[in-house]
């Protein structure tokens, strides 16, 4: 399954990255010798197997439906790039 | 005057606790060890003195008035992967290059409740990503260790390279660290330190900047094996602000060190005698061997048959998870965002292509690659089956082991700017070849420094237990340090 300069370019949009033309021809053969080393994987017999999504054992915890914090906008936008009165300002999303 | 930089954990905690020395006298040999190794080591890429004097003289009053805790008055570097409420935290990226916490993680809020005393932030890989800590925002660490041969700088590892340059340079009495496939343990073995990553849910990754949330696992690099058990007793705990934190007791894993090992049987696994390994690793790896054997313990032979999938799993699982994790730098709500663009999607794929690295682009593209629509199945689902039949390798060789014995690394420390490693992303992957299983299984590791090379630089073994078995890891640590006599410090070229 090697991989085309197209299909970085797609992939770098899908993770909305921009990398230059150039970036993205050598990009292709570094995915493209990654990925090779990663078909080993195709040689493992996994029929049967159920997928790990995690290592450990356990039943998701639960808790009271109750408000736990709050009342924090000033904490919450203290890092923001743009705000206004404890809003963010964003670009335009709907034109 | 001893110095006091030079102290253990926990020979310091024992001179604060008797009041043969104070924590500010303790703070400020550090400050001033600090002060003249970072402009050659770029350990710290923060330091906090004001507030490290405060918490020492806080610290001295509660010793004078017999309110001491557990780590009363004793001087930390944190990696800066750990959220510090009001202290910068980057994570060594430069889309968080400004960013302040407004919130403390759970792990360092149990250091400070236990009376740590903090000296500043250290350096790291970009988001943990790297193995030689050379893709950090800030800039590279230098190991305080050099090759007899050369003079040339020499990495510390990554990702945790921070914490292990600062642990082994005396600029700390113990760090912490985080391990996502050998970040805690391949720095500590390159630099002649200890470093544990327990089993996944011991510590809370709450407030830990995310990498891969089912790999991440807080844990310590320290001077000695029980400085080690001492800073874990601290930093785990059950929290509820994280979903897979486990509700377990914790023991006392002080405790394990200077336990017998006698009738404990060692597993060695056939499958990590690897080709083209150093005679000098190999070498090393039986000499442990020894050591067990004299302290009693029963050597194994076991199978974990599929470990050469265990990096290629890892590199489909870990940049998933990244991939999503990262997809939260948006430039929206905190972090950096780009001047360059006004529209919506501009500005999102600009501000995260100047604040992002190289090798932190590449991961997140793998990680969107292997999940995009047509691969998810043949990559992604793929890797978590296989990562299932890693873990059952373990399930199966502990039915006749109690732990294992393996290398940490398959090198000493290699040469900052190494370009074939630069050149080849799989070369420096491979750094990871011993440590990663245990992520995916969530067992804990433990890299104990057991012997220099050739080159007069240090080498590892590498402990992992059964779940929960953080204690017999320990205690075998513990053994195989005392049988080394690993007393070799790096010598002060700084």
């Amino acid at each position: 399954m090697a991989i085309d300069v197209a299909t970085v370019r797609k992939v770098a949009s899908l993770s909305r990255l921009r990398e230059s033309d150039e970036r993205l021809e050598s990009l292709a053969g570094e995915l493209n010798g990654i990925l090779g080393w990663i078909e080993q994987l195709n040689e493992v017999d996994v029929s049967g197997v159920q997928p790990m999504t995690s290592c450990i054992e356990m039943t998701q915890p639960l808790r009271d439906d109750v408000v736990t914090d709050g009342d924090k906008v000033a904490d919450v936008v203290k890092n923001a790039p743009k705000t206004v009165d404890g809003f963010f300002i964003v670009p335009k999303v709907v034109e | 005057m001893t110095d006091l930089t030079k102290l253990t954990l926990k020979g310091a905690l024992d001179g604060l606790t008797s009041k043969q020395i104070s924590s500010t006298e303790l703070t400020e040999a550090f400050i001033g060890a600090i002060e003249t190794a970072n402009p050659a080591l770029n350990a710290y890429v923060l330091t906090t003195f004001d507030k490290a004097r405060g918490m020492a003289a806080e610290s001295d009053r509660r010793i004078a008035s017999g309110e001491a805790r557990a780590l009363e008055g004793a001087p930390l570097g944190i990696k800066d992967l750990f959220c510090t409420k009001d202290v910068r935290t980057t994570a060594c990226s430069g889309i968080l290059d400004t960013f302040i916490p407004p919130y403390e993680s759970t792990v360092t809020q149990n250091l400070w409740d236990d009376g740590a005393v903090m000296l500043g932030k250290l350096n790291m890989d970009e988001f943990a990503m790297g193995s030689s800590n050379e893709t950090s925002h800030w800039g590279p660490v230098t190991n305080p260790w050099k090759s007899n041969a050369s003079n040339a700088a020499l990495t510390p590892g990554g990702s945790s390279g921070g914490s292990a340059s600062a642990v082994a340079a005396d600029l700390c009495l113990a760090a912490t660290a985080s391990d996502t496939g050998g970040s805690i343990r391949q720095p500590a073995a390159f630099t002649g330190t200890v470093g544990i990553k327990p089993t996944y849910g011991r510590a809370s990754r709450f407030g830990m900047v995310a990498f891969a949330s089912s790999l991440d696992q807080a844990g310590p690099i320290t001077k000695t094996v029980e400085d080690a058990a001492i800073m874990l007793q601290s930093m785990c705990s059950y929290d509820t602000k994280d979903s897979t934190s486990l509700k377990v007791d914790l023991p006392d894993f002080a405790s394990f060190v200077g336990k017998s090992v006698k009738g404990l049987r060692i597993g060695i696994p056939d499958e990590y005698r690897l080709d083209g390994i150093p005679a000098e690793i190999d070498a090393l790896w039986e000499q442990g061997i020894a050591w067990l054997k004299d302290a009693g313990a029963e050597i194994v032979r076991i199978s974990l048959p599929n470990t050469k999938y265990a990096l290629p799993c890892y590199y489909i699982v870990a940049p998933a998870e990244a991939s999503s994790n990262l997809a939260r730098y948006d430039g929206m709500r905190f972090g950096h965002r780009t001047e360059a663009a006004t529209g919506l999607t501009d500005t999102y794929e600009l501000s995260r292509s100047e604040g992002f690295g190289k090798e932190v682009k590449r991961r997140i593209m793998i990680g969107t690659y292997v999940l995009s629509a047509g691969f998810y199945d043949a990559y992604y689902v793929k890797a978590l089956k296989v990562r299932r039949r890693i873990a059952e390798d373990f399930t199966n060789a502990f039915n006749s082991c109690d732990v294992i014995l393996t290398p940490a690394t398959p090198s000493s420390a290699f040469e900052l700017g190494d370009t074939a490693k630069a050149a080849d992303p799989v070369a420096m992957y491979l750094n990871d070849v011993f440590t990663v299983t245990t992520n995916l299984a969530g067992l804990p590791g433990l890299s104990v420094p057991a012997g220099l090379d050739s080159k007069g630089l240090p080498l590892g073994l590498q402990v992992i237990g059964k779940a929960l078995d953080e204690g017999t890891t320990l205690a075998i640590a513990a053994v195989l340090e005392k049988a080394a006599g690993f007393t070799h410090k790096p010598s002060k070229w700084w």
